[in-house]
């Protein structure tokens, strides 16, 4: 422990304490800009600087540790005067069209220059202008950009992908894409982590609101919304409600109320996916174990995350033909939508409007495969809305959520059980996986909690389960950082697993980067709670239990693996490439 | 793929290095020709390059002041922008991570600061208020404005004697000047941003020993006026001469044996032999100068040449020691530098023969000591300086001749008291090893380190720590001194008496033989015109055409130093003067900035002043 003053509060705290924390624990609150604990500790920004006594320089607060005996000044004049003007020579490069972005009211350089009191711009504007492919689901305005770096950090650090970095240097650095390639010609995973990181309105999401309002204001549309599991944990979290109000069922009338014709859910083809892909690993143990020249190569990969897709096709492409052949569910959604349900209903498949919201960045361009099209070459999910978009289209439509009732999904597209509905966190697909598996291997379900062991946050789980006298062995990643030493293990051999999942952003969905934005805080382990919540408190807790999944087989798929299950909810991941 | 690679240079970066050098030498001399707020912003741009990128201040902040900067270059500014400039510069000195910013900002804070009045005359009157230092820049540089590009084109044209006549215009000890002057010329030559500054020095020296013939200067009419001048220092003889050239009777009054002042009485011979000292001040002299010697002038005597001379120049230098202040200070074997200098003046050798001698000291006069004790026989010599050799005031080469003749430098050794045997005799010197420190007054600054004091054994300890100027009676008469510098009127005259003008290093204080030159200089032009004239001092030998030659990159010509072994056994010249075929080829480099660039536009030739 070493004893500092701060303001003039003495206080002892544990060595190797930065001072940004140190004065935290005593109740101030240094501001900060580029900071990001773990991932950002660079010091850039210079917002956080403090007098420390007998320092002639100011020192940054979140990178440079307390001393024994350290007088910390946080608010001097000196300290106030340097602040206030980083921040306007901040605001000399950065677009400060505030009424006109998307962060406006969640921006962190907009409250850290509102807190000091600036109200003119005293300097020159610089604003950099950047090329930019606007059709990418990705979109960097560079106008915007304030160099915190961290856009950087967490695609090296955290996806290990490397898409952005520091392009010139002196007063013309700029972050951009490394090489200033087109984000199109790049293995950008299209995650979204870097949106998620960034303090300001540099980077976003495509905006298709305006598609989804022109549908359902076309009266020969039928718009057919699909909810993911992980956006029932978070979309209330920018208007005001607590998780408990913010309740999937609300969303659904709201959604209702806006003009969508129906409104389903997302968990009830992560059931449909389960069973697929269950069936998928059955079979494919039971082809490699029976061994010979055709036996397929272990372990099996989840497929139901495109980000993920989208980086083991781009980094190690030599295990695409382990990545299950079941298309994600929202991509299932989508293809049982725009033909049985549609048939069903006596509509068209054109006539459908698929919109899916989901927590994600990746699932924009997973909609836009040319693989993920109906017989008429329709897509068959036309437009995918992150969770923030869909905030952004209930505020545009002036609604008050409080004041909505929750409203049942529609069925039969619109029920799913708790192993759906883990699917938007990490291990989620794993357990609910095994859950079916064990059941279609032993003929009898297990205890719901048996496969508990793959839950955790640690960015690369193991487990080891006996399926019926077989040892399975399977391993859970999130974060492509953690999925590619994974993969790195796999390929020298160092590690075996018969079933692997990967999300690739941390957490899961739950982390997505499509999800709503509180600058500083990582949500997804509580967001995870809710899902967890949600399928302990699951009057059914296996997706082969799932009656509509169940009648859907029976009136119209079959069985898992069936030709037409194969036609319809399967996919080729090598017929299209990454740049 | 290897885990590690060798480092290799790439070219890019070998063209880095040559730019940063030829960026060094363009600034290493250019520093007479900027507007100071156009250098304020090219620094910033350019402290700028080095930013990485990563920081606010430095990334943003340094182009911030740069368009603030322009702002105040293009008309735009107002007081509120030099008040964002400080703001601005100050928060990139406070916040910075890393030195490239806060010393970025640290420079940007020392010239708003050093030059707010340039600032302010841009920003209210839209234009530079800066003078124009810098005309042609070796004669800028020069402190008496010798027309070196003239002189150099007529050593080059092998028209020697032209030469000096040249250099005689405005300094009239051109054979002192090519052995002993500092050359602040060559800190601003041109020629530097192509690869070395010219050897000025070298080629003036070269112009006096090569003359074809001698001659003698036209003298004006006589003007029936008589000046004194007290004292015959390069001041006082300067004067003397510009004066007797103008008409007017000149007696100078020296009070030791010789005329020369410091010339003879504190640089030795073997770097300014006295014979050459000599024919130069008797050159000066046959123009028809009366010389009392051995005459000290008290305040008396001075009120009395004041009723006797229509003026008088008072060129007194500064010829008193400097005291330690350590115990035992006046103990026999302690002496000063200047007593031991002036009695080696007057051709009183000291016998240091089996001596080990300590020099206290690290300016030239230090080493002046140091080498004329190794002539004179002793056994050991150190020299004891507090600070490191790289703070010394003594030039390079001084301090080399003094290393390569034997002499220790004992470098970060602060004397602290003088040792004495039984008989009150000095017999060692007890000094502190210091650590070198923060900067005072600019230059790092030593403390006591934890190593403990030891003694230096010595039978005699030379203080070289610095001259005073015996101004004290002259004070006491009334003459106004500052920290013993007498005070003068810009024009060089002595407030309060009429008549009297002063310059020289009891003007100054301690300062260099260019700048008593030109103090004299400047002190028989004025007094001239105190006493009713308008005399012009000119030159009636032009110069040869300029030849275009075109630029050759050419290394600089250095003079050669004969052997150490051999010249610590005499008095003669260390240094040898440079060959006819070097001396053609340096003065071939010459840039001729008198007629390119804006020299052949504004002040390119000073013909008569």
């Amino acid at each position: 422990m070493v004893t500092i003053t701060i303001d003039g509060n003495v206080c002892e705290v544990p060595a190797n304490t930065t001072i940004l924390e140190a004065a935290a624990s005593v109740g101030i609150k240094i501001p900060t800009l580029c900071y990001l604990k773990d991932l950002n500790e660079v010091g850039g920004c210079r917002v956080c600087v403090v007098e420390v006594e007998g320092a002639e320089h100011l020192v940054a607060a979140c990178n440079n540790i307390v001393l024994d005996g350290m007088v910390v000044h946080t608010n001097t004049p000196k300290v106030r005067a340097a602040r206030m003007t980083n921040v306007e020579l901040l605001l000399s490069q950065h677009d400060s069209s505030c009424t006109s972005c998307v962060r406006s009211g969640n921006c962190t350089l907009q409250t850290v220059a509102n807190d000091l009191g600036i109200y003119r711009l005293p300097y020159k504007k610089h604003v950099e202008h950047n090329s930019w492919d606007r059709t990418f689901p990705l979109i960097r305005d560079n106008e915007k950009c304030i160099r915190c770096l961290r856009c950087i950090q967490v695609c090296e650090k955290v996806q290990g992908l490397g898409v952005w970095d520091l392009t010139n240097r002196a007063s013309h650095a700029s972050v951009d894409v490394c090489g200033r390639k087109p984000i199109t010609e790049v293995d950008c995973a299209a995650c979204g982590q870097c949106i998620t990181h960034c303090p300001v309105g540099a980077l976003r999401e495509r905006d298709d609101t305006e598609r989804v309002f022109d549908a359902m204001a076309d009266p020969n549309k039928v718009v057919m919304f699909q909810i993911a599991p992980a956006v029932r944990t978070s979309w209330g979290e920018e208007l005001g409600l607590s998780r408990e109000e913010a309740t999937v069922e609300r969303l659904c009338s709201l959604l209702h109320a806006m003009g969508a014709s129906y409104v389903f859910d997302t968990d009830f083809s992560a059931d449909l996916t389960i069973m697929e892909e269950g069936s998928e690993l059955l079979h494919r143990i039971a082809r490699h174990d029976a061994g010979g020249e055709d036996a397929p190569a272990l372990p099996l990969m989840t497929s139901c995350c495109p980000g993920w897709v989208r980086y083991v096709k781009a980094r190690y492409p030599q295990f695409v033909p382990q990545v299950s052949t079941s298309k994600s569910p929202q991509q299932m959604f989508g293809a049982m939508a725009k033909t049985h349900y549609a048939d069903a209903l006596g509509v068209e498949a054109k006539d459908v409007f698929c919109v899916s919201v989901m927590p994600c960045v990746a699932k924009k361009t997973e909609a836009a495969l040319p693989t993920m099209v109906g017989e008429g070459g329709d897509p068959d999910v036309d437009v995918v809305l992150t969770v923030r978009e869909v905030v952004r289209m209930i505020r545009a439509s002036h609604m008050d959520p409080a004041s909505y009732e929750d409203r049942e999904l529609d069925r039969p597209l619109g029920f799913g059980t708790g192993a759906g509905v883990i699917f938007g966190t990490t291990g989620g697909v794993m357990e609910a996986a095994l859950r079916s598996a064990y059941f279609l291997v032993v003929g009898e379900n297990p205890a719901p909690d048996a496969f508990k062991g793959v839950r955790g946050c640690d960015g690369w789980r193991e487990a080891v389960f006996d399926l019926n006298g077989r040892e399975l062995r399977v391993a859970v990643a999130h974060g492509l950082a953690n999925a590619g030493k994974l993969l790195d293990a796999l390929e020298r051999g160092a590690v075996h697993y018969d079933f692997v999942e990967v999300m690739a952003c941390p957490g899961g969905c739950v982390g997505g980067g499509g999800q709503p934005i509180q600058d500083g805080v990582e949500l997804a382990d509580e967001r995870a709670a809710v899902l967890r919540a949600l399928d302990h408190d699951a009057q059914i807790r296996f997706s082969h239990e799932n009656p509509d999944v169940a009648a859907c087989y029976r009136d119209f798929l079959c069985e898992p693996l069936s030709e037409l299950s194969e036609k319809l909810l399967h996919t080729d991941h090598t017929a299209w490439d990454m740049p | 793929m290897a885990r590690l690679h060798v480092m290799e240079r790439s070219h890019a970066q070998a063209v880095m290095d040559d730019l940063h050098d030829a960026l060094g030498r363009r600034l290493a001399v250019s520093s007479l020709a900027p507007c100071p707020v156009e250098f304020t912003a090219a620094l910033v741009r350019m402290c700028s390059t080095q930013s990485c990128g990563k920081c606010t201040p430095c990334r943003v902040g340094l182009r911030a002041l740069d368009d603030l900067l322009q702002d105040v270059l293009e008309g735009d500014a107002n007081d509120d922008t030099l008040a964002l400039i400080e703001r601005t510069a100050e928060t990139i000195y406070y916040s910075s991570d890393c030195a490239i910013g806060y010393e970025a900002g640290e420079m940007a804070l020392t010239a708003i600061r050093g030059f707010r009045d340039d600032f302010e005359h841009h920003i209210q009157h839209h234009s530079c208020g800066f003078d124009r230092a810098e005309q042609v820049p070796c004669v800028s540089g020069c402190p008496a404005h010798v027309d070196i590009p003239g002189y150099i084109s007529l050593v080059e044209a092998g028209r020697n004697t032209d030469a000096v006549k040249l250099i005689r215009k405005d300094n009239p000890l051109p054979c002192v000047c090519g052995l002993v002057c500092e050359h602040p010329c060559e800190m601003h030559c041109r020629r530097g941003m192509v690869d070395d500054p010219m050897n000025i020095l070298a080629l003036k020296r070269f112009a006096t020993e090569h003359m074809e013939c001698d001659y003698r200067p036209a003298i004006a009419s006589a003007t029936g006026k008589k000046i004194a001048i007290v004292g015959g220092g390069p001041a006082g003889l300067s004067c003397a001469y510009y004066l007797v050239v103008m008409g007017h009777k000149v007696t100078i009054f020296e009070q030791r044996k010789h005329l020369g002042g410091m010339l003879r009485y504190g640089i030795p011979s073997y770097r300014l032999p006295r014979e050459r000292l000599q024919s130069e001040i008797d050159w000066i002299l046959a123009c028809g100068i009366d010389v009392e010697l051995e005459h000290s002038i008290d305040a008396a005597e001075l009120e009395r040449l004041g009723a006797d001379f229509d003026s008088v120049y008072l060129a007194i230098g500064a010829h008193a020691d400097k005291k330690l202040g350590l115990p035992n200070e006046d103990a026999p074997g302690v002496e000063s530098a200047v007593k031991m200098l002036r009695a080696i003046g007057d051709e009183v050798m000291p016998d240091l023969s089996d001596q080990r001698i300590v020099v206290v000291g690290g300016g030239n006069v230090a080493m002046d000591v140091a080498r004329s004790a190794v002539r004179l026989g002793a056994q050991k010599v150190s020299i004891v300086y507090r600070r490191r050799i790289c703070d010394m005031t003594a030039q390079d080469a001084e301090i080399a001749g003094a290393q390569a003749e034997g002499c220790e430098i004992l470098e970060l050794t602060a004397p602290v008291a003088v040792e004495v045997d039984a008989s009150g005799h000095a017999c060692g010197l007890r000094v502190q090893p210091q650590i070198i420190g923060e900067p005072r007054r600019g230059r790092p600054a030593p403390r006591a380190s934890e190593e403990a004091e030891r003694v230096i054994a010595c039978e005699r300890i030379y203080v070289a720590i610095g001259q005073d100027i015996v101004s004290a009676p002259f004070e006491a008469m009334g003459v106004a001194c500052k920290w013993g510098r007498i005070l003068t009127e810009p024009d060089g005259s002595v407030p309060g008496f009429d008549g009297m003008f002063c310059g020289g290093d009891c003007q100054t204080g301690p300062a260099t033989v260019i700048r008593a030159i030109n103090a004299g200089k400047v002190a028989a032009a004025n007094i001239d015109h105190y006493l009713g004239f308008d005399h012009k001092i000119g030159i009636d030998t032009e110069l040869p055409s300029l030849k275009l030659k075109g630029l050759h990159k050419c290394g600089r010509c250095e003079l050669k130093e004969r052997e150490a072994g051999e010249r610590i056994d005499d008095w003669e010249l260390v240094e040898q003067g440079l060959s006819s075929e070097e001396a053609r080829q340096e003065a071939s480099r010459c840039l001729r900035c008198d007629h390119f660039g804006f020299g052949s536009f504004r002040g390119g030739r000073i013909d008569q002043w």
